[in-house]
């Protein structure tokens, strides 16, 4: 219905500023479709906000209305008592059978009820219509041929934009916001420092106050130094891995090769972290465990370096695309330009493609670090929950991630400060990833300076 | 604004649009017949680079069509013709710089000091440092002004220790007459200097490597008057050293840089010769076409 007014009033808001301009487009001062829009979003704007509003009003109006008038016996009731009444109404109205103690009230409610709702529909409707209606004589009032319609309309979108970017702005700080309040009543129970620079992570407390446990331990530093380990020996394989192959594919692979191999390795982009889990959980880590056996090591079945082989394989795709995208646009005059001067095909790639695509493959690397380390399900399947503190990669770890998993699943009441302490751990990640980008930005940013 | 329009049409239909004017049908014939007989004297004294029946291929279409020409000692020659006509490419030929590109195929015989470049036991390593080149735009690597200069005697291990190293490099830099303006700053980035600057550091790069011709691609198309000036009185001074081939899009560059001068048509080798004689006193109806600014 509002579409159709919307078309008619597209074509209505084109015609009138023909009209008014006397039949000659040059004379108007925007071009026909800028008038056709603006009477388009006078028309619509207003009645679908308003429409918005009501419906999530409306619901709401009705039930106060409806309880304004209980019985006597019923003024005293709880908000939880009235919820229930409620429910009771809206369930023998979509034709569910209702027990409860007066079915005669609940008949009598749910007739108002449906007299209310469709009062309110009617009304709405009415509305929305007559906004409509307003819309299109105002803009029938306003669009005169010097009218500037075309600023009119760009300030609308404008608008339209902004709240859009807007929305992704208020999220993150929502986010920061909730993480930051939880974690400061963590630091009531538990102290930053011992937070920050504990070595000992046991976070059972005890359930029921007469229970013999541990008050729990909240150091966080073996949680940090598991995450480091893992993400280190993903990096490990990831950059040259990765590296490697783009060069490959942006120096050396012909055109048909690279049309098969890049989509195969953007693949790896594509599986589930879950499948990684279950690859590094249930293959790599008993071929790590075996191989280590063989050598004569000790090696723990949920091992730090099987996590993070595979952790840096999932990796790969994140820097051999950035790193490709990044070679492929070095100029090609750079290129010519070293092989002009007798550079062999290696030499021209590594004294002078590779210095000036280091802003971006930098920027890709750390990406992939914050990738690494905010990866959760890899290590919650293959790296185990013992917060070894240890930089031996054949020994269990775990990481910050897993931990917050672990910390949320439990079943223990909201405010306690196991759980609390998930959002310290949130915190404190969301704090080095942040920095870590940081940093990013500034070497990016150097190696413009001294490129461009 | 239409005639604008009509102009870059025609720049870029050149090949299949032949060219406009009075002369368009006997062009057509002209061009039309199998194969242009080259007007004027392909041939020098002792020279350094010898052509002999270049064909030039990118895929299925063909850009160089039978060129012979030899270029002497210390000469410089200017190939000028209209947009598309081959000048370019058979430039590229001269240092194997086509081999990059994948579907480029160059048939014939070219020869430096009479070892033929395209046969096998070429390295077109060795050949890229005897035949520098400098392109249309400044293309200085993203390094510092003396890593620049630097980076060929490096690559090809012209130079033993440090000291040896910056003298090539002030050496290079004081003949592309750079020199004086970078001396205080060799290590910024030659990204930073002015466009002419970065085509003299281009040359001065090019010098580092000790070649024996140097190849020029429009080198001044991407620079302004002045920048141009100095480039050209450089190019004179070369001359006393190298052989130079320089590409060109304009006739007055080519008129006062060049002594010899040869016109190209549609991937062929129209006329040749004295650049004097050319500029005054063409032979062939398309070369006095071009130099007259009836197209081009």
């Amino acid at each position: 219905m509002i579409c159709l007014l919307a078309g008619a009033a597209f074509v209505f808001g084109r015609h009138r500023a023909y009209a008014t301009s006397g039949k000659s487009i040059s004379t108007l001062h925007s071009l026909p479709g800028h008038y056709g829009l603006y009477a388009l979003i006078l028309t619509t704007l207003p009645a679908v906000a308003l429409l918005m509003f009501w419906s999530m009003l409306a619901p709401r109006v009705i039930e106060v209305l409806l309880l304004a008038d209980l019985p006597a016996a019923m003024q005293g009731w709880s908000q939880e008592q009235l919820g229930l009444l409620l429910n009771d109404v809206r369930n023998s109205l979509k034709g569910y059978s209702v027990a409860s103690d007066n079915p005669e009230l609940i008949t009598q409610f749910g007739e108002r009820y449906q007299d209310m709702e469709q009062a309110s529909n009617w009304l709405l409707w009415i509305t929305v219509l007559s906004l409509c209606a307003g819309g299109l004589a105002w803009a029938w009032y306003k669009i005169r041929a010097d009218h500037p319609a075309r600023h009119r309309v760009e300030a609308v979108a404008v608008t339209g934009l902004i709240a859009c970017s807007l929305i992704a702005l208020l999220t993150t700080i929502g986010i920061v916001l909730s993480v930051l309040f939880e974690s400061l009543r963590f630091f009531q129970h538990v102290p930053v420092t011992e937070f920050l620079f504990g070595l000992d992570w046991s976070p059972q407390t005890a359930i029921r106050e007469d229970q013999v446990g541990s008050s729990g331990a909240f150091g966080a530093v073996p949680l940090f130094a598991g995450t480091l380990l893992i993400s280190a020996i993903a990096m490990l394989v990831a950059v040259p891995v990765g590296l490697m192959s783009s060069i490959y594919l942006a120096e050396y692979a012909s055109q048909r090769i690279r049309t098969i191999l890049k989509p195969l390795l953007e693949i790896l982009a594509g599986i589930p972290t879950v499948v990684y889990g279950f690859f590094a959980a249930l293959t790599v880590a008993p071929l790590v465990r075996d191989a280590g056996n063989w050598l004569g090591l000790e090696v723990a079945s949920e091992s730090a370096l099987a996590a993070g082989l595979v952790m840096g394989i999932m990796i790969i795709p994140f820097v051999s695309s950035i790193s490709d995208d990044v070679i492929s646009a070095v100029p090609r005059a750079m290129r010519e330009g070293s092989y002009g001067l007798g550079a062999t095909q290696s030499e021209t790639i590594r004294r002078v493609i590779i210095p000036a695509a280091l802003p971006g493959i930098v920027g890709g690397i750390l990406l992939a670090v914050s990738r690494a380390i905010g990866e959760t399900m890899i290590v919650v399947m293959a790296a185990g929950l013992a917060a070894n503190l240890t930089a031996n990669p054949l020994e269990a770890v775990t990481t910050v991630t897993v931990q917050i998993v672990t910390l949320l699943v439990g079943d223990q009441e909201f405010d306690s400060p196991k759980t609390l302490a998930a959002f310290a751990l949130g915190l404190t990640l969301f704090i080095v990833t942040l920095i870590l980008n940081i940093i990013a930005l500034q070497i990016v940013r150097r190696y413009r300076e001294q490129y461009d | 604004m239409r005639a604008a329009e009509d102009t870059t049409m025609e720049t870029t239909n050149d090949q299949a649009a032949g060219i406009p004017g009075g002369t368009q049908k006997e062009d057509e014939k002209l061009t039309s017949e199998a194969a242009i007989e080259t007007v004027g004297d392909i041939t020098v004294e002792n020279p350094r680079i010898q052509c002999h029946n270049v064909d030039v291929f990118y895929g299925d279409k063909q850009a160089i069509k039978n060129v012979s020409i030899e270029i002497g000692r210390n000469e410089v020659i200017a190939m000028i013709g209209p947009s598309g006509c081959g000048k370019s490419t058979f430039l590229r030929c001269l240092n194997r710089m086509n081999d990059i590109i994948e579907s480029c195929v160059v048939k014939g015989d070219i020869q430096l000091d009479g070892n033929n470049i395209y046969s096998k036991s070429t390295d077109v390593v060795t050949l890229r440092a005897q035949v520098g080149m400098v392109f249309q735009r400044p293309n200085p690597f993203p390094k510092s002004i003396y890593e620049n200069v630097a980076y060929g005697p490096r690559i090809h291990g012209l130079v033993d220790s440090k000291i040896d190293l910056d003298e090539a490099v002030e050496n290079s830099l004081r003949r592309a007459g750079l020199w004086d303006e970078v001396k205080d700053r060799l290590q910024q980035p030659g990204t930073g200097l002015s466009g002419g600057q970065q085509q003299r550091l281009c040359i001065a790069r090019t010098i580092a490597v000790r070649p024996e011709v140097i190849l020029m691609d429009e080198p001044c198309s991407a620079l302004d008057p002045i920048a141009t000036a100095k480039i050209e009185e450089l190019m004179d001074e070369l001359s006393q050293n190298y052989t130079i081939v320089i590409v060109t899009h304009s006739m007055q560059q080519a008129a006062r840089v060049s002594k010899r001068t040869a016109y190209f048509h549609l991937g062929e080798l129209v006329e040749v010769g004295d650049t004097r004689r050319i500029f005054t006193n063409p032979q062939h109806r398309l070369t006095e076409g071009y130099i007259t600014g009836r197209f081009g």
